[in-house]
């Protein structure tokens, strides 16, 4: 169903495309096409823009009558100057890297004619981009590319937000948690850490990204399936996580794998499990000896605590329907992209797709999960 | 000598007419991003970066760290002429250079600075050429207890080595830390003194603080003096360069010093910032003249560029091995690297080969094209300032708050700098100094973290500070600095007594 509405619009632009010097010229009369007033219904506006051309270029109105007519999206909205992708995170973390993979993908395949810049708004722990996006409700030129955050946030540090104040695009991804320990450590399953970690005299170091967020959330549950203490250092960022486990400043971190893939890859650190239901799904060797599939469930080892971040992106609250449109479409060519595929399996991420009610519903399903774990885990401000 | 054979490889590839051209744009595009005031650094190659998605690689990479040099170069033009840094670690900067701006020595200025710079980033880039993988190690020893005992030394040394009056400096560090706390806390996930406001949640944004304290009271202290109508006298002529460079052996000690203060911070993940401060003090404790620096001495220039620079450049390497960049210049360039698959981490030296040697041989060609083209710009900076202060002045204030405004897209940001600028006005007027407090708003929160994580770590136990060699040393430095004017008077009575 979704395949199909986004193929359509897909070829509805191309169409557009074609007919472009036309456009141009209806543009430079009849003003920008955003300027169209959100009230006028599109028929009426695609009319107007007709009239306008109709005087200076009768030749082209035949052209301009099929596109109009074949297709509501050639005169939809887009862009009229540089889209931004707000990253709620810092430099290098796993959603700037998602960030710069889409600006790529969109700039080399010329996916939009506007050019992207990815800010990065990580300060607050993501919050101030939470707040951006919430500061111009009508601004349809930036994105954010959300995840776990928009539950959390809210719950552990009070902050006013609530991911309904924003427009859902899509679901672009779900990215997994692992277990992590220092190559040099002797541990080669959970259940020797987790022994260890028990009776050692002092906590286990556990290193993760933020304070009551889903690294810690993680631990916590963590402690409760083994009975092993540990005390939570929280960093900045997950790269910061990655060199602290490297130089043996802690005992394990639950990173991304995007976040210690380098450092993997190196023989540095070692993975113990993945917090998911199944194996990650790429077969491909990542190390010598390893592919991502080789990592097994924290499940299959006994300790069953599951964790999925989802990846989507937004617009803020107030944006028009045809603007929500193209970004649905943009993001949606994004992953077709060789850039994305390529992405998805180099960063081991879980690939889905939603977008309209399905997300919707998923968002919700998410929301009331996320709000139990940090529930259970006691770390929903009071 | 893998790593000269390696290097000359990198040459290889850069020495093409294409790649020079590439470099001269971008140095010229960098410089002209550092200049603006406000836009500054991080914005300016933010904008710039995706000129750099059409090239190929190499290209890309060249131009890429053209831009970021020149932001570098230019950054010291406005902290010279106007008062305003536009990098955390241009700040020290301010401190001589633009009394000398003042005193129509801008030219002189400008020269000591960037010829500093060239020589603060060469040693570096030396550095990072033969001891590239060694350091990578040595940036891994770091965790929260070592990074901690460097944030002690820097602010042990601000007080210990300070000229300031001791109880003004700690309220100036005081006011620091506190604001400094703003926003949300990282150890406990909580917020702190934002009071409801949905615009502290980002905290204090130190460029928009310094932004404030240095260019806005500058301007307000100008106009209480009487508007001047003519400009300062700005002798242009290139001639002014070989002055300097003559004077330039003098100041070898100060040079040296501050470089290798500059690469061991610059190596230390997250210590770039404060190289420039210590580079400034320490020129200023060895100096004989200790009266005449922060009333335009050009050693004051040279010590803090030259540490900038060799830690901005030493930054480079932590960022490539470990992820973790040193500025917010360094962290979009980050970015850019991403996107051509430059992915930081211990394998890049060994699997990207081309990539970094094409990047380690551009600094040494974009720093020595960057000098050249910088002096030849000398005296047409200089001659800024022939502009009278009532027409120039405007400009400033209103460049000042497209830059404040530009960081966060915040408007509350530009009342904040009007704020900082009366503050910053204030403590001139009753004669506190202004740099402990910029120094402890930058690293404050910094410092804070890694004391909690430490103690986390040792469930409380101080001695995590002595626990190994590394640590130790660094605490301890910290705490004889902090005392020096104490001991130093003790030694003295020591000498004293057997005599």
């Amino acid at each position: 169903m979704q395949a199909e509405q986004s193929a359509r619009v897909i070829s509805a632009r191309r169409h557009a495309a074609a007919d472009q010097p036309a456009e141009q010229a209806a543009e430079r009369r009849a003003g920008a096409r955003r300027s169209a007033p959100q009230g006028v219904p599109r028929a009426a506006f695609g009319l107007e823009l007709c009239h306008s051309v109709l005087n200076r270029w009768p030749a082209r109105l035949a052209a301009m009558l099929m596109a109009t007519v074949l297709s509501g999206a050639a005169l939809a909205w887009e862009p009229s100057k540089p889209v931004e992708i707000v990253v709620a995170a810092g430099a290098g973390g796993a959603s700037d890297q998602m960030a710069r993979m889409m600006q790529a993908a969109i700039q080399k395949n010329s996916l939009m004619k506007q050019p992207v810049v990815v800010s990065l708004k990580g300060a607050a722990s993501g919050a101030e981009a939470l707040m951006y996006m919430k500061s111009d409700p009508a601004d349809a030129h930036r994105a954010l590319i959300a995840y776990s955050l928009i539950y959390m946030l809210p719950l552990s540090a009070k902050i006013p937000f609530n991911w309904r104040e924003l427009t859902p695009v899509s679901v672009v991804a779900l990215d997994q948690l692992v277990l992590w320990v220092n190559a040099k450590q002797p541990y080669e399953s959970v259940k020797a850490f987790a022994d260890a970690a028990r009776s050692s005299a002092t906590p286990f170091k556990m290193g993760g990204t933020g304070s009551r967020r889903e690294d810690h959330v993680l631990t916590a549950f963590l402690e409760k399936k083994t009975g092993a203490r540990f005390a939570y250092l929280p960093y900045k960022s997950g790269g910061e996580a990655a060199t602290q486990l490297v130089g043996d400043h802690i005992q394990a971190n639950v990173n991304n794998p995007s976040e210690n893939l380098e450092v993997w890859r190196a023989g540095q650190v070692r993975p113990l499990c993945v917090f998911d239901k199944e194996r990650i799904a790429y077969k491909s060797a990542v190390t010598a000896t390893q592919s991502w599939n080789d990592i097994p469930t924290c499940r299959e080892q006994g300790v069953d605590v599951q964790y999925l971040m989802l990846r989507a992106l937004f617009l803020p609250g107030k944006v028009g329907p045809d603007t929500t449109a193209f970004y649905v479409d943009l993001f949606h060519r994004v992953t077709q992209t060789a850039e994305y595929k390529d992405y998805m399996e180099k960063q081991a991420l879980k690939p889905i797709y939603l977008t309209g009610n399905d997300m919707l519903k998923f968002l919700q399903d998410d929301e009331a999960l996320n709000r139990d774990l940090m529930t259970e885990a006691g770390f929903v401000a009071k | 000598m893998e790593a000269l054979g390696l290097l000359l490889y990198g040459f290889s590839v850069l020495l093409t007419w294409k790649t020079l051209a590439l470099m001269l744009v971008g140095l010229v595009l960098g410089i002209f991003v550092g200049v603006l005031p406000g836009l500054g650094g991080p914005n300016g190659v933010a904008i710039l970066l995706p000129l750099t998605f059409t090239m190929d690689p190499t290209s890309a990479i060249v131009m890429l760290s053209c831009i970021y040099w020149g932001a570098l170069f230019g950054g010291a033009i406005t902290s010279i002429l106007f008062n305003i840094p536009g990098e955390a670690w241009s700040v020290a900067t301010t401190f001589d250079g633009y009394p000398m701006a003042q005193q129509g020595r801008a030219a002189e200025a400008l020269t000591a600075a960037f010829t500093s710079s060239f020589i603060g980033s060469l040693v570096a880039v030396l550095l990072i050429t033969f001891l590239a993988p060694g350091i990578a190690s040595f940036a891994l020893q770091f965790g929260p207890p070592e990074f901690f005992a460097v944030y002690l030394l820097t602010f042990c040394s601000f007080v210990g080595l300070g000229r300031e009056a001791k109880h003004k400096t700690l309220i100036s560090m005081a006011l620091g830390l506190l604001l400094s706390g703003v926003g949300m806390d990282t150890v406990s996930g909580q917020l702190r003194m934002t009071f409801g406001s949905a615009d502290l949640l980002r905290g204090v944004n130190f460029l928009v603080a310094v932004i404030g304290l240095f260019g806005i009271s500058e301007i307000l202290l100008t106009m209480e003096e009487r508007l001047a109508l003519r400009g300062h006298s700005a002798r242009i002529s290139l001639r002014v360069v070989w002055k300097v460079w003559r004077e330039l052996p003098r100041y070898w000690a100060t040079l040296l010093r501050s470089s290798i203060i500059g690469c061991w911070l610059g190596i230390t993940p997250g210590g770039a910032i404060a190289a420039s401060f210590m580079g400034y003090n320490l020129a200023k404790r060895f100096s004989k003249d200790k009266e005449s620096f922060g009333k335009g001495r050009i050693e004051g220039v040279f010590a803090p560029e030259t540490a900038a620079h060799a830690s901005g450049t030493s930054a480079l390497l932590p960022m490539l091995a470990l992820g973790i960049p040193g500025s917010g210049t360094a962290a979009i360039l980050l970015g850019g690297l991403m996107v051509w698959g430059l992915n930081p981490g211990p394998l890049l030296f060994v699997e990207h080969k081309e990539f970094v040697w094409g990047l380690i041989a551009s600094m040494y060609l974009g720093n020595v094209v960057g000098l050249v083209l910088v002096l030849s710009t000398v005296p047409l900076f200089a001659a800024v300032l022939r502009v009278p202060f009532a027409a120039i002045a405007p400009m400033i204030v209103v460049s000042c708050a497209i830059g404040a405004y530009a960081i966060q897209n915040a408007v509350f940001d530009i009342w904040l700098m009007v704020g900082f600028g009366v503050v910053g006005y204030v403590f001139k007027k009753i004669d506190i100094p202004l740099a402990p407090l910029t120094l402890a708003l930058v690293l404050g929160n910094r410092a804070e973290d890694a004391f909690r994580l430490s103690m986390i770590g040792s469930a409380g136990d101080l001695r995590v500070f002595w626990s190994n060699g590394l640590v130790g040393s660094v605490t301890t430095l910290a705490l004889v600095l902090l005392f020096w004017p104490l001991l130093s008077r003790v030694f003295e009575r020591m000498r004293a007594t057997p005599a």
